[in-house]
């Protein structure tokens, strides 16, 4: 037991010798890390160890809660790391792959962290080094993006930190297992988690960042940080009703977008949010069949989902491009990742025989089995949908539709083999379904291959493209366009300007006066009184009497007090004799004997 | 349909992939009427009731995506400079 490895571990510190490292080493270093890394997963026994007992004011910080459910986790992400590294080993940037690989780790500490301080230490280097991936494109756009990403993931982790101090509080215990949605507490740290998670309108993160990042870091980010979240809910929250319905909005909304979205990166961004959705609901049904949905369809949804941002990227990495107005035609001089990528849609669409089909359906048949007819109906438009766009979309207008007169090569082998593995993959567990259902945290009783279930899947999706052709031949597809769609970010991106613009002009403007009367205005006036207060006052006496008398004597007195005024402080001692000043001192005399004596 | 067909370059090789495609449509009609079904919910059992509702979800899909979407979340490029 001891002599397991800690595949998280070794990832992060295997990643610290990247930069020493050059050439074929540097290479064959990257791919036996991640592989090592795999190997430690899929050799790692279920308990509980790596414990450090009073770690932290007396309770016990656990890395190794090791059991059904965070070795499914292990495993994919373990394996996606080999698949991406491979997929960007040719890459020069090494601060790139040092941090991608941190991530990495980190997500799998995080699957693995058997407390609530190590999880949210591991949650926090995830913030930060997907910060760093984000910003690593270098542009302007990316870190002002990487920014926003920063200041919601930061936001995100003090709601679960908030949530963990108070939850511990409660329970006089720190360790990270089912919580349940019962007090206020739960309500904060399931909050933090919707924020990784991207539930509905904390979700703008997502699309906002991730495309913003470099090819290897759009295609890392897209991994770990929501399946992360998926895991933690997994854990924590199977069963909470109001996870069915969050998770229905997640998988409905984001189609829409994704349907007159330009930038291919961003219509799988929002396709990611809606597999998410189907996760979150099979976890928020929390029967034995709703979470092995939800867990397979994680598993499954890594390989096809990062197949699809792999041939987005290799589209990108060979033309430049990644907007669809600017495609088309590619399938040509790139018919290796077309077909891969068309492996990758059909998984995610659920055609039989492949992937998504097997792991899908198992949520789907949960809310049936369960009776939630609107829950199922949300589930099967968005099935129908999610072909729409992902399905349809992402390969049609990238590899056919109108010819961009782009004749770019294939991506460089180590891209093919990558994707290849990744298409491999989806396509042998749409095959072999057992494989996958073994790993599965609870004994799988479901036959996805029934006759009756592969005709209502493939009419589904047939039905569906031939809405597509028939819009696509009237006309009214809606064309591609050079635009961009305000998401739920623009609350914080023009409603944060909105919201400074009204502290200026109303609460500062307001303080400002404020300021000025209390510290200029009756300062000066109290200065300017102090001077000749007599004088002050006899100027004061005599701008009333002016009010109050009728014309000549006015215009003398008015004289008087111009006369006043220009000579003003004047001469006191001149004016006033030594008598007044005595008659003035007894006054205050008598006046504190008064006060003295109240 | 002229040479400047949205789908592929050829107008030959669209139709011949239109009709296979729209004979593969008839074909799923007929043969569902001959799977043995085990609805969960009752309208399950109704002929084709999978293929009616992709269609009519993925029309209303793309008309609200085009017709109310759009027109309000749509922005230049450098909306946010």
């Amino acid at each position: 037991m001891v002599s397991a490895v800690h595949p998280g571990a070794l990832l992060i510190a295997g990643a610290l010798l990247i930069p020493f490292l050059r050439g074929s080493v540097k290479q064959a270093y990257l791919l036996l890390l991640t592989a090592g890394a795999f190997l430690a997963a899929i050799s790692l026994p279920e308990g509980v160890y790596w414990t450090v007992e009073s770690g932290f004011l007396g309770h016990d910080l656990v890395f190794g809660k090791v059991d059904r459910l965070s070795l499914v986790f292990g495993y994919i992400f373990t394996l996606m790391a080999f698949i991406g590294t491979l997929f960007g080993i040719h890459m020069k940037d090494d601060g790139e792959k040092v941090v991608s690989l941190i991530y990495a780790g980190s997500s799998i500490g995080a699957v693995f962290a058997g407390d609530m301080l190590t999880l949210f230490i591991f949650l926090e280097v995830m913030a930060l080094t997907a910060t760093y991936l984000v910003w690593a494109r270098k542009t302007a756009a990316s870190y002002l993006a990487g920014l926003r990403y920063f200041t919601v993931h930061a936001i995100g982790g003090l709601l679960f930190l908030a949530g963990l101090i108070m939850h511990s509080y409660e329970t006089g215990s720190i360790a990270f297992g089912l919580i349940g949605l019962d007090s206020l507490a739960s309500y904060l740290i399931l909050l933090g988690f919707g924020v990784n998670c991207a539930f509905p309108l904390l979700h703008a993160w997502l699309p906002d960042a991730y495309p913003e990042s470099t090819i290897l870091g759009t295609i890392f980010l897209s991994i770990f940080t929501t399946k992360t979240a998926v895991y933690l809910l997994a854990r924590a929250f199977p069963g909470t009703e109001e996870l069915i319905y969050i998770g229905a909005v997640m998988t409905a909304f984001p189609i829409f977008y994704a349907v007159i979205e330009n930038n291919m990166n961003r219509v799988l961004c929002y396709s990611l949010i809606n597999q998410v959705g189907f996760m979150v609901v099979g976890i928020g049904i929390g029967t034995e069949l709703a979470v092995n949905g939800a867990v397979a369809h994680a598993f499954t949804n890594i390989l096809f989902e990062g197949l699809l941002f792999l041939c987005m990227g290799a589209v990108y990495h060979q033309t430049g491009r990644i907007n669809a107005t600017d495609m088309g035609g590619l399938y040509k001089t790139m018919p290796l990742t077309a077909f891969f990528c068309i492996i990758g849609a059909a998984s995610i669409s659920g055609f039989p025989l492949f992937s998504g089909f097997v792991t899908k359906s198992m949520i789907v048949s949960a809310s049936a089995h369960e009776g939630l007819a609107i829950i199922w109906f949300t589930l099967l438009f968005a099935a129908a949908g999610v072909f729409h766009h992902a399905g349809i979309k992402i390969p049609f207008f990238a590899f056919f539709s109108h010819d961009s007169g782009l004749r770019p090569k294939e991506p460089p082998v180590n891209m093919l083999i990558a994707m290849g593995i990744a298409a491999f993959l989806s396509v042998f567990i749409g095959v072999y379904p057992s494989s996958l259902y073994s790993i599965l945290p609870y004994p799988v009783d479901y036959v996805p291959y029934t006759g009756a279930h592969v005709m209502a899947q493939t009419q589904l999706l047939f039905f569906s493209a031939l809405a597509f052709t028939l819009l696509m031949l009237a006309g009214i597809y809606p064309a591609e366009m050079r635009a961009i769609n305000i998401d739920a970010d623009w609350f914080y991106r023009r409603g944060a300007a909105c919201f400074m613009w009204l502290l200026r002009n109303t609460f500062t403007r307001f303080g400002e006066a404020v300021s000025r009367f209390a510290f200029a205005t009756v300062p000066g006036a109290a200065i300017l009184l102090s001077r000749n207060p007599v004088a002050a006052l006899k100027i004061a006496g005599d701008t009333l009497a002016a009010s109050f008398s009728s014309e000549p004597r006015r215009t003398v007195i008015k004289s008087r007090i111009s006369h006043e005024k220009a000579i003003y402080p004047g001469d006191i001692i001149k004016h006033w004799p030594i008598g007044a000043t005595m008659l003035w001192i007894a006054i205050f005399l008598v006046a504190y004997l008064l006060l003295y004596y109240i | 349909m002229s040479g400047e067909n949205p789908l592929f370059k050829s107008p030959r090789t669209l139709k011949v992939l239109l009709r296979v495609f729209f004979a593969s449509l008839v074909g799923l009609v007929i043969l569902d009427f001959f799977i043995e079904k085990h609805p969960e919910f009752p309208w399950e059992g109704y002929p084709s009731f999978y293929g009616t509702y992709g269609f009519v979800a993925c029309v209303v899909l793309v008309l609200a995506a085009k017709y109310i979407l759009r027109p309000l979340v749509k922005r230049r490029e450098d909306h946010y400079g």
